[in-house]
Parts: C-alpha cells; structure tokens; sequence
C-alpha cells in the first residue's frame, strides 16, 4: 500500500513532465555534444529573456481561466510603444521612460478590452485568446506595414521601407542593447551570471507570489474553483477576471520589454510571434497544468524547455546529420506539450 | 429554421464585396476574368470547408485541427506522385490513398478528441499544430523515389514545393470546360464539387447521418434514445479528416503544387471563416452556407489581389486576408456562447 502511494507521488503528472523534459534534455544534451558551460550560458540568457513572460501567464490559470495565449498581445503593445518613440526619435533615458509608460498604458486598455471580451466566453477562454492574438497580429501588421506613412506621418526615415510605406522589418535597438544586463555581470568560471536581470525576474516572481496571497488572490484562487461559491461570497467575478487579465498583459509587456533589450535587434513583424506558444509550453514543462500554475513551475520549466530548445538542432545534426529534423523536434515538443496537456486535464477533471 | 436570418457579418461581407467589385470596375479590371476564376477558387476551397460540417453538427465544434486530414491527403498525392500517376487515374489513385491514409488519421484524432469533450477546439488546434512537426519527419525521411519530388542537392528529403505540372495539374479543372464568349464555366470541377456536397446531403439523411444531427442538437437525449454517443462522433470525426484529404487533393490539383512541411499550418482558419460567413453559428451547419461562405469569402480574396497591386503595398492583401478571417472567427466564438447562455 505505502509502495502504491509512493508510486503515485512519483508518477503524478506534476512531476512526471518535468521528468520526461529532464531525460530529454540530458539525452539530447549527451547527443548535442555542446558543452555545459555553453548551455549554462544559453539556458540563463533564455531565463532573463523569457522570465517575465512565462510567469505572467500564472495568475490567469489559478482564476480558472487557462493559458493565455493573449500575452502576445500584451508583447505587440510593448513593441508598438517602442517604434513610436523610435519613431519620434526620443533617445536616452526620457526615450526610454516613455516607452515604458506607453507600453503599460497601451498593454491595460488592451487588457480591459480582451478581458471584457473574455467575460462573454467562460469556459471557452483559451480558443478566443489564441483568435484574439492572430486578430491582433494582424491589426499591428497593419498599422506598421501600411499604416506608417500613409496616415501616420513618419519623423524618422530610418525605419521606413524605401517605397515610404511601411516600417522596416528589423530595426536596430544598439542604443539600448544589453543595458540592464551588464549590470552586476559576476563571471565564475566560464559561465556568465547577470545577476541584476535575474534579480528582476526573481522580484517579478516575488510580486506575482504575494499578490497571489493577498485578498486580491485569494479573490482569484476563490473565482478559479467555481464562478458560483465566488459570486455567492460577494465577489465581483467579472471585474475580478478583467483585472486578472490587465495584469497579465502588463507582465508580458514587461517581459517583452525585457526579451528585446537582451536581443538587441527588433524584428518588428516577428519579434512577437510563437512568444505565446513557447510561453505557455515552458511553463507546462515545469509541471503546471491548465489548472493549476505556481512560480516553481514556471522557474523549473524555463530550465528545462530551454535546454532542451538549445540543444536540439544541435543533437538533431549529430544523430542524423541534419540540423532541420532537430527543429522540427522542438516544435513538435512546443505544440506537443500543450495538446497533452489540454487532453491529460481534460480526462481528470471527469474523475 | 432560424438559419435563413441573414446577420450583422453576412451584411458587413456583402457591403465590402460591393465595395471591391465597384472599385474593381472604376479601376477597369476585367470583370469576366474574375468570374472565372472565381468559380475555380470555390471548388478549390469548396471541398475544405465542406469538411467542416459534419463535426459542427455532431457538436464537436469547428475542427481546428483540420491539418491532421490535410497531411493525410499530402501522403496520398506524394504515394501517387511517386508512382508517377498521371491525367485521371493519378488524380483518383491520390484521392483513394488520401482516403485510406485519412480514415486512420481521423480514427486516432477522434480517439484524443473523444477524451477532450468540451474542449474539443482549443485541443483540436493544438493537434493540428502538432502534427505538422511530426510530419515534417515523413517528408523528410521516407523513402520516395521519384526524383522530381525530392530535393536536388542530396536525394534525400521531399521539396517544400513539388510542382503537379507533368502528372494531373488542372485534370478537373479543364475536365468539360464549357467556353462561351469569354465566360468559361468549369463544368466537370463544378459536377466533382455537387456530387461531395450530394453525398454529404445524402449522408445526413441516413441512420447515422440522423444520429450525428441529434447528437449535436441533444447530447443528453440522444444518449436516452441508446445512440453510442461516443461511436457517433469517432464517425463524424472520420468523416471530416476524409473530407479535409480530398479537400486538399483538389486544391493541389488545382494550384498546381503540393505544398509540404508548414505550410498547411494555417489552412484550417480560412476553411472556417468562409463556413462562418455562410451563415453558419459554429453548430448545426447546412450545406448550402459552407458553398455560400466559400464564394463570398474567395471572391473577397481574389478582388483584394489586383486592388491592392494597383495602389502599390501588395502586402495589404495577405494582412486583409488574415484580419477578415480572424474577425469572423473570433465574431462568431462570441456569438455562439452568448446564445447558448440565453438558453
């Protein structure tokens, strides 16, 4: 009996993705002949790029409302503050004050609207914010492609494609690159620790975690496990998920902010994109699911399906000399990690 | 019937429609051209949404993960490529391997989404999206012999792109073409696309056809009535995963290529977009609106090409394309449950 219990404790699902995304990467580690120091590296690069990303899909699972696919959005308005002010050409430290304002006061209203959209479809939420970010990213190729120059006038004729419509599809951020992560740059060995960015997302993870035991969260985890004991204690259940939904995309515009100033070179028409989808999957890696989603979760899974994201092309190359079949290995590991998990939870939740 | 209500997307399409074709008249574009063309692009497309309809009536909702059928038609055009098939009985050999290829496809798919019951969309993408990086190792490594279709450099590996000029390219297309003063009415295309719709007709007015209905109107009570509820929807499921495999057989053979690795990623979201402007509320769907829906949609598609070269950002065109059918989707997932709620 104690063996039987031991063994369920095992092999819950909890652990037992992070269990399959560890021997997967060790395996593909092995394979991939890099060496550890140079996945250290790689692996706490992808921790400070995507940190703030991944945890800010945690507080809409705890409300009962999946993943949200929706922080792309959140990511296209952070993109879309920073070629305005590029744009009007505000460099230094006011450039970049603005950019920041703008993004949060572009990424709430876009949170009000997609969280009032949200009210309108329980149950079916994580459908509707995939649409809404395909919505959504067409719209923005539309302001930046055909929008600039047409009906926006254009300060800045550096970003403009030489017809004069449209923006360029990369646009250099030299004047910001890496400018947070020098900062407390402690090197030990080989292996190079900033410590300030991890800092950050440590703290953003602090925040999320006490918001999540404040009234504020208790409010939420009471409106995840049932709309109707939550309406009876007197919450407001509507306005409760629209702030839900505001906070996230606040976070991933923050997180996008973050992810573009490590790159350093702004793809404006695919910076943005598949941030959803590897989001989510990194998170699912550390052994959440569509119900339940905690800071662990998300620190571990970024660990464990970035390693895995890094090493593949290059085991793909030495076990069957083609680097393609590696990448075609990890999208089948990003997609595939959602859809196992939609259909794993599904199943227990009947039970 | 509340089905014959024409609503706010239906007008705001048929405005924009109006709009294109005068636009296209004052800019003299060649309006018979158009029509033609216009009538190849339904077929073409025609057959992928009609895939649609049988899982919207059993109630598993729009079948995002129409990719899972399309790949299993890809295998079924390669297998009679590689065989160097051409004219009819090329075209019919792939249709037959798509079918044999497409009901073990849909048989598994059915299984998953079986196990997903209300969940079926959300799931169903994520299926869709996963099986292509899955078959991205097919076309990779399985063992095709006809040089045309693989990679020049190397041997190895299927091309992104094979070309079906010198096997059945345009076989159904110019099959009983009928030519009056310029009009050309592809009359053999037209008669393959009545005879799936007929089927499918026919299909619904069936034992089983009547069963996939009442599941989708009443699950509880169907169940009552002793129809395995479970079976219903595999054959459902089956169905559209075999349709989406002839779908894309005609649409290759029409376009003149198959297109391989990620390409039919996104194909899933038009099919449904054109089912949705037809009339269709994301249940019980009636032929007519998916035929419909397809015209109207591709006859936007096809006018927005021209019109856009002609005022110099061709890239309007694929952004207009995506937004409009993004806008119908989301448009009717909040229609559709708010309905539901009100009763």
């Amino acid at each position: 009996m104690r063996y039987k219990i031991l063994a369920e404790k095992l092999f819950n699902m909890e652990n037992l993705v992070p269990t399959v995304f560890l021997l997967l990467s060790f395996f593909a580690w092995q394979f991939s002949g890099l060496s550890g120091t140079f996945v250290l590296n790689q692996v706490i690069t992808r921790f400070i790029r995507d940190g703030i990303l991944v945890l800010s899909l945690i507080i809409p699972v705890v409300a009962g409302m999946g993943l949200n696919f929706a922080i792309i959005v959140g990511a296209m308005t952070m993109q879309t503050a920073l070629l305005f002010v590029i744009n009007y050409q505000l460099a230094g430290l006011p450039g970049i004050l603005l950019v920041f304002f703008l993004g949060i006061i572009l990424a709430v209203i876009s949170g009000f609207a997609i969280g009032h959209v949200l009210n309108r479809v329980k149950g079916k939420e994580m459908i509707v914010t995939i649409i809404i970010g395909f919505l959504a990213n067409s719209i923005y190729q539309l302001v930046f492609l055909v929008g600039f120059g047409t009906f926006i006038p254009v300060a800045n004729e550096e970003i403009i494609l030489s017809r004069g419509i449209g923006v360029r599809n990369a646009v250099d951020l030299g004047m910001y690159r890496n400018t947070i992560d020098k900062f407390w740059l402690i090197k030990l060995g080989g292996i190079e620790i900033p410590l300030f960015m991890i800092l950050v997302v440590l703290l953003f993870a602090g925040i999320i975690s006490y918001l999540l035991h404040t009234r504020f969260g208790q409010e939420v985890k009471a409106v995840g496990s049932s709309h109707e004991k939550a309406e009876i204690a007197g919450i407001n259940v509507n306005a409760l998920r629209i702030k839900v939904i505001i906070i996230s995309t606040v976070l991933a515009a923050l997180g996008q902010l973050a992810y573009l100033q490590n790159i350093g070179m702004f793809d404006v028409y695919t910076a943005h994109m598949n941030t959803d989808i590897i989001s989510c999957a990194a998170l699912l890696a550390g052994g959440a699911s569509i119900k339940s989603a905690n800071i662990r979760h998300a620190i571990v899974g970024i660990f464990l399906f970035h390693t895995l994201f890094i090493v593949s092309p290059q085991a793909g190359q030495n076990l069957f000399h083609n680097a393609a079949l590696g990448e075609y290995f990890r999208s089948f590991v990003a997609y595939g990690t959602i859809a196992f998990a939609l259909i794993i939870s599904t199943k227990y939740e009947k039970k | 019937m509340t089905h014959d209500r024409i609503r706010t997307p239906q007008i705001i399409i048929i405005i924009f429609l109006v709009i294109l074709l005068i636009m296209a008249y004052i800019l003299h574009m060649d309006l018979v051209v158009l029509f033609n063309e216009s009538l190849i692009k339904l077929v073409m497309n025609g057959v992928l949404a009609l895939a649609l309809i049988p899982m919207l009536n059993v109630g598993a909702g729009m079948n995002f993960g129409l990719p899972v059928g399309i790949v299993g038609g890809l295998v079924g055009l390669c297998i009679a490529v590689n065989f160097r098939l051409t004219g009819f009985p090329g075209f019919f050999a792939s249709l037959l391997f798509s079918l044999i290829i497409c009901v073990v496809f849909g048989w598994l798919y059915g299984l998953l989404l079986n196990r997903v019951k209300g969940r079926e969309e959300i799931a169903g993408t994520f299926i869709g999206f996963s099986i292509i990086p899955l078959m991205n190792y097919f076309w990779t490594l399985a063992p095709f012999q006809n040089r045309q279709m693989l990679y020049p450099i190397g041997g190895q590996g299927l091309r992104p792109k094979i070309g079906l000029d010198p096997y059945f390219y345009n076989v159904l297309d110019n099959f009983c073409m009928i030519k009056i003063s310029g009009f050309e009415i592809p009359l053999g295309l037209l008669a393959f696309y009545g005879l799936l719709c007929l089927f499918l007709y026919l299909f619904f007015r069936t034992k089983v056809g009547r069963a996939i209905i009442a599941t989708g109107e009443n699950e509880a009570f169907s169940r009552l009535s002793g129809i395995d509820i479970s079976k219903i929807r595999l054959i459902a499921i089956i169905l559209s995963t075999v349709f989406a495999g002839i779908g894309i057989c005609v649409y290759s053979q029409s376009y003149g290529f198959i297109q391989l690795y990620d390409e039919p990623l996104s194909m899933a979201f038009p099919a449904i977009s054109a089912v949705l402007i037809g009339g269709s509320t994301g249940r019980r769907t009636w032929i007519f609106e998916a035929v419909l829906g397809t015209y109207l949609l591709q006859t936007i598609y096809l006018l927005t090409v021209p019109i856009a070269n002609e005022i110099l950002i061709p890239e309007l065109t694929e952004i207009l394309r995506t937004f409009i059918t993004y806008s119908i989707i989301l448009y009717a997932l909040l229609y559709r449950d708010r309905r539901r709620i009100v009763y």
